[in-house]
Order: C-alpha cells, then structure tokens, then sequence
C-alpha cells in the first residue's frame, strides 16, 4: 500500500497546477491545461538529458511554448512563455529551500500501531555542472509517473516494450507502436541515467565501491546489456525501415518516419553508454595502480571516510549533529572575534542616522579644465612672430629677424629662432596638400650668425610661392621636384 | 640577559601569531625567530605553553613550516561556533542545517586526506575541489540508500519526530544547486554549503585557492593536516564511540584494491 501510496503522491504536484491556475492574476489561465504543460515540460527535459548532461531552461522552455501556444492560439507569446516557465518553476518546487514536495503517509508500525510518515520526492531537479552551469534533469518519480509504470523492475520493463513493439510492427499497427516506442526510449535514458550515477560513484569514490566484484560485475552486466539492445533495436529499425519503404498510405509512411529517429536515438544513446563503460575499465585499472603502489600508514590515525564520515551519515540527525559539532569545533580552529567597545558603541547608537537619497548624491558637473601645459609663448608672441616672417619680396637674414624681434619683445627671438630652423626643411608637399598659397623657407648660404643667444648659420628666410599640382604639370611624383626647383629660384 | 618579563611578552608574541592563522614563519622574521627559539629553549617553550593555556588554548604544534597551530578548548573566546558559522538560515531548517554543513566540513577533510596514511604522511597535500566533495559525499548517500532499501528499512521520518532523520536523508533531500535570479549558485544548496566550507577554511588558513575549476580547486596547508589529525579526527571519533558507533577498518583504509586480471 505504501508503494501505491507513493506513486499516487507522484501525480499530486500536476493536479495541484490544475487547481491553483485560478489563482493567478496576471493570467485568465482556464485554457490552459497545466497537467499537460507539466507533463510536456519533463517529456521534454527527459529527452534532453543524456550521459553526461541535462536540459537547459531555455531550451526546455523554447521546446514547451508550442504546446502551450496550441492550446491558446489567440493569446500573445509572451504569455505562453510565462506560463510554460510558471509550470517549469513549479515542477521544480523554487519557492521551498529543499525544492521538494512532502507528502505524509501513514503505515502500520512493528507494534501494529499506525505510523504517519514524511516522504519527500522531487519531480526536475538542478544540478551544476564543473564549468558552474546549473542544468535539468528529471528525477526516477518523474520519469516513472509519466511513463505510467510504477514502481517496476527498468531492465524487465524494457524487454517487455521492445517485444511488444516487435509484435505491433508484425501486426502493422503503427499507431501503438510509436507509444511504444517512446516508452522504450525513455526506459533507455532512465537505465543510462542509473548507470550514469554508479559509474561516476565508482570513478570518483572508490571507498565506498567494492571493488572486487560489484564494479566488475556492474560493467559486464552493463555490457551485455547494451550489446542486447543493440541487437534488438537493430533488428526492430531493420523492420520499420521496410514498413516505412512499403507503406502506401502517407499516414503509415509518416509515423513509421517517425518510429525509425526514435529507435535510431535509442542506438544513439546506447552507443554513448557504451563508450563510458569502456572508458570506466580504464579508471577502474588506474585508481588500482594508485592505491596499490601506496604503503601503510606510519602511525595510528583515523580513516576519516569509512569512520567518520559513513558512520556520521547513517545516524538520525540529532546524533550526527553531536559528531559534526565536535569535529567543527576541533577542526576549525581559532577566530579572534571583533569585540566592540562599549563607548564606540555608544556613539554609534547616537550618531543621527545618515539620510539616504534614493537617486544618491547629486553628480557634480565635471569642470573640464584645460590640459595644464601652459603655451611657451603667447597669443601676441605667435602674431608677432607671424607679422615679422611675412618676408615680402627679398629674404631677410636671420640676424636682422632677430633682432628686430628682440626690440619688440626680448622672449620672441626664441620664437623667430625655432621658425626659422623648421623653415629649413618645410613640408613642401604637405603644404600644397593643404593647398597653402605660399611656404616660409630657409636657406644656409654658409653665412656665421652673429648674436647674443643663438648660434649657428645666418640663414636666408623667405616666403616661396608654391604653385598647385596641376599648375606645375606632369604626375604627382614630379610635381614635388619642380616646385623644389621654385622655392630655390625665389630663395 | 633576557629578564622574564621580555620572555613572557615574547611568549605571548608567538601565541598572539598563532592566531594568525595565514601567516607563516618563512614570511616574517620575527616569527621564524621565536619558532626557532621554540625549538631550542625549554624554558621558553613551556612559558609559551602557559601563555597558551591561559588563554585556554591548546598548542598542537610549533613547527617552521606551519607556525604555531593553536585550538581553542571547549569555552575559548577564540572557539569558532557553529550555531555563529551556520546562522542566518530559515528557522524551519535550523536542526538539519548545522549538520549540513558539519558534514559538509567532515567530507572536505575526508576527501582531503583519502586514506590514513594521507592523514599520517607529513609531507602529504590533500587536494579537493566543490565538485568533489558533494559528489562523494551523494555517493556515500546513494551507498546508504541502497543498503537502507536491502534492509527493507522504512527510513521515512515520522512526522512527529523529524530530528529522527537519518543524516544521509537530510543531506541527498537537499538540492545541489538552485539557479537564482541573478545567475549564481544559490547559497542554501550542498554545493553553496560546501563553497562556504571551502572559503571558510582557506580563510583560516587550513587550504590554499588554486583555481575556480570544478566550483573552487584548493589544495591543503600543513596546518590542517596538524589540525585534523591532532584534533578533529579524535574529537568526533569520541562522539561516535560515546554514541556507540564503531567502525573497524584496516589499515589500508576503505579503498578496495583487487587483482589486475579482474578486467
């Protein structure tokens, strides 16, 4: 009676959507059918689960809407969606901590007395996986409540599918066949799902695996297995391929389209389980090397695996609290605790609360000032300087520039002096680009400056007309040469 | 000449890095200094020992690499609480909480030190990561389970007694992971419990963060070894015998080793 109990304990969380859908506000839910979402929701995550990983939310979700969508048609998607992703969030119970769903039981005790009993099941769970993404998958009471098989043996369960699929596809009927289909195909996944767990216990935790002969024999148990269901799901795609090829009626056609990707995804997984077990054989010999190679403890120490921490795990909770107190107490070692000081305390109690602003102070403005590299010369200077090298007609010497420049301001020789200096070699080709009309040079004639500041040559400073490109003829690479051969003439 | 008075100041100067618990000899001179003098002056090591005693400290090793590993005795100001490490949870779930997340620090160290002869080994470095650590311990779960249902034992609590729980219940009902909205791993789930585990342990200098793979790599200090080994081990072993609770295993631990041919 508990058995039954149980499995109809199953279904209640589905019921429950049905019933509480009226409650939604943001919602005129009674063209929904929750159950069915529900039902749909984990049909989908089983699907999606195979070796290694679960379902992702979104896609679970993305792969629900169109059920939901056909049964509303005339509502928005996004309302689908919401109501796809109100059904996810359900199964996985979010708003409890344990994310379970209690049921209480009673049973007949020992004594004969009537026990009431907590029991706890879960329908999808999350799990993580290393790279820290958090993922679906569907739990043995959900598979079993949507596969309709309570409680029953799983190899057993899918020999009894396959032959009675075997026997549909002989008699032709097709329509059976593909339920049976899909219910072998779940059977596959919840058997890979079991495997899935024992292979990874026995890859990461040997101690509690017995080596000797539970793991050995659980491979070559496994292998079997996969080699027989190979060979019958071989020889059921092998039929259904033929039905499909020699089918007439497009129905027939289709669903035996159909039955062909399912059976051809049971292969599918099963060749994925059988690459795991394989693999196993090699963990299996490797951790042997491991611990064979390592001695005996030196000294007395406890095992704290197989004598802490299993024993601790097999006691009622109120006893393994008294363990684990102990050993956090002992094994976390010192914290100097923050002690505060009566008169700080004070103060703080006294001290006006600080007023907070909702929108935070307000941003000041940011003054942008100007880089802090102050000009060498002013804006006067620059004029001055360019009011004395507009050289009309004959250049002028250096040292006359200078020298008028020092009469007017003593720091505008420095000025003239670097000019002119930038003078000897002027961009001449950037200049026309820019389309300059005219290009302040200087020319060494081998003449001595004689000045008070600067020393050097008394260079030739004048302005040369530069004569656009296609006034100076012929292509751009001898354009620059002529006008060289101008400023010379004019120099 | 020393007078006694610099000696206890000294004294007390290494008890007060003891509780320090990140630093180390090699990092400070003065620390190596009065480790060394640890080493070589009795009378200094039994001062230092009184100063320790006096703050109901226990010295459980001076040793250049780690320093002074101290613990608290049973009613230390310096005693790290659990009722203090394991707040802020829902009052509902208090009792199955603490337990948690003991085991959740019982199965770090488990899965530190694999095997007896890890924990006995000084020169052993125990490596564990999040991942690890609640994976094996479902496992162990998982093992109880299924001797639990071999045993045709009803282990359903009683709905009037649910400190009646078997531990290993407590510990699979409670999810491993939980998205929450803002995409991290919710906190009260066993791989959240763990992490804070973890974090905790490498803030008392008990484990060193090698990475984030697998939810958080870190691997051990001699500290911890000393800590385990000295302490904690022997502190919940007399819990479990006061309980009545006694495992044998040999000395090779609980790993199985079989012959190659097997395979």
């Amino acid at each position: 009676m508990t058995r039954r109990m149980k499995a109809l304990a199953c279904t209640a969380p589905l019921h429950d959507l049905d019933t509480r859908k009226g409650l939604l506000e943001w919602v005129d839910a009674d063209r929904y059918q929750m159950a069915e979402i529900a039902l749909h929701l984990i049909d989908q995550v089983t699907i999606a689960m195979d070796f290694d990983r679960g379902a992702d939310h979104e896609l679970v979700v993305a792969r629900t809407r169109p059920f939901v969508a056909a049964q509303a048609p005339e509502r928005d998607s996004a309302e689908h969606d919401r109501v796809a992703r109100w059904v996810l969030d359900n199964l996985i119970n979010v708003g409890s901590q344990d994310r379970g769903f209690e049921v209480v039981y009673g049973s007949l005790g020992a004594g004969g007395a009537y026990e009431r009993r907590t029991w706890t099941f879960k329908l999808l769970v999350e799990l993580a996986s290393s790279d820290g993404d958090v993922y679906l998958r569907s739990t043995d009471e959900a598979i079993n409540v949507l596969v309709g098989a309570l409680d029953t043996d799983v190899e057993s369960a899918q020999e009894a599918a396959e032959t009675k699929l075997e026997a549909l596809i002989a008699g032709g009927r097709l329509s059976d066949a593909q339920a049976v289909a899909i219910e072998a195909r779940l059977r596959t996944i919840q058997y890979a799902d079991r495997l899935r767990r024992q292979l990874e216990a026995t890859r990461r935790d040997v101690r509690s695996v017995d080596w000797a002969r539970e793991v050995p024999d659980l491979i070559d148990e496994a292998l079997t297995h996969v080699a027989t269901r190979f060979r019958a799901e071989t020889s059921i795609l092998t039929n259904i391929t033929t039905a499909r090829d020699e089918a007439d009626d497009p129905v027939h056609k289709r669903k035996a389209a159909e039955l062909v990707d399912i059976v051809k995804e049971c292969v599918r997984r099963h060749s994925q389980l059988q690459a795991h077990l394989q693999r196993a054989g090699a963990t299996f010999r490797a951790e042997q090397d491991r611990q064979q190679f390592s001695g005996p403890p030196r000294r007395e120490t406890v095992d704290l695996f197989g004598q802490l921490l299993m024993p601790t795990l097999a006691l009622p909770v109120a006893d393994a609290a008294k363990v684990t107190g102990a050993f956090f107490r002992a094994g976390t070692g010192v914290a100097v605790h923050g002690v505060p000081r009566l008169i700080d305390v004070v103060y703080l109690l006294l001290a006006p609360p600080i007023e907070r602003d909702d929108l935070g102070e307000e941003l000041p403005d940011p003054d942008l000032a100007a880089a802090a590299d102050p000009d060498v010369f002013s804006v006067e200077q620059w004029d001055e300087a360019d009011r004395l090298l507009t050289v009309d007609g004959m250049p002028r010497r250096l040292s006359a520039l200078l020298a008028e420049a020092r009469a007017a301001d003593p720091a505008l020789p420095h000025l003239i002096a670097l000019r002119v200096l930038h003078a000897v070699d002027p961009g001449v080709s950037g200049a026309v680009r820019q389309g300059d009309e005219r290009v302040l040079v200087a020319v060494d004639d081998g003449t001595e400056l004689d000045d008070p500041e600067f020393g050097g040559s008394d260079l030739l400073v004048g302005l040369a007309a530069l004569a656009p490109p296609s006034a100076a003829g012929g292509d751009d690479g001898s354009s620059t040469h002529e006008q060289d051969d101008e400023i010379e003439e004019v120099a | 000449m020393s007078t006694i008075t610099d000696d206890v100041a000294a004294a007390a100067r290494l008890v007060e890095w003891g509780l320090r618990p990140r630093q180390v000899p090699a990092r400070d001179l003065e620390y190596a200094d009065l480790v060394r003098r640890h080493g070589e002056d009795d009378a200094f090591a039994d001062l230092v020992k009184a100063v320790a005693a006096g703050f109901n400290l226990l010295i459980l090793d001076v040793d250049p690499r780690s320093g002074i590993v101290l613990a608290p005795r049973e009613d230390s100001v310096f005693a790290v609480r659990i009722e203090e490490y394991a707040k802020r949870t829902a009052l509902s779930s208090r009792g199955t909480d603490k337990v948690v997340h003991g085991i959740a620090h019982l199965a770090v160290a488990a899965l530190a030190y694999p095997r007896p002869d890890d924990l006995a080994n000084d020169s052993y470095v125990g490596y564990v990561t999040v991942d690890q650590v609640d994976g094996v311990v479902r496992d162990a779960c998982r093992v109880l389970d299924e001797r639990a249902a071999q045993a045709e034992e009803n282990n359903d609590p009683l709905e009037t007694a649910p400190e009646l729980e078997r531990a290993w219940r407590a510990y699979a009902r409670r999810p491993a992971a939980a998205g929450t909205k803002d995409g991290r791993a919710a906190s009260d789930t066993t791989r959240g419990m763990v992490a804070k585990a973890v974090r905790f342990l490498a803030d008392q200098g008990f484990l060193v963060v090698r990475n984030d793979e697998n939810g958080g790599a870190y691997r051990t200090t001699p500290r911890f070894q000393v800590q385990v080994r000295e302490l904690a081990a022997n502190a919940a072993f007399r819990e479990l015998t006061g309980l009545g609770v006694v495992t044998v295993t040999d000395a090779a631990g609980s790993l199985h080793a079989v012959h190659t041919d097997t395979l």
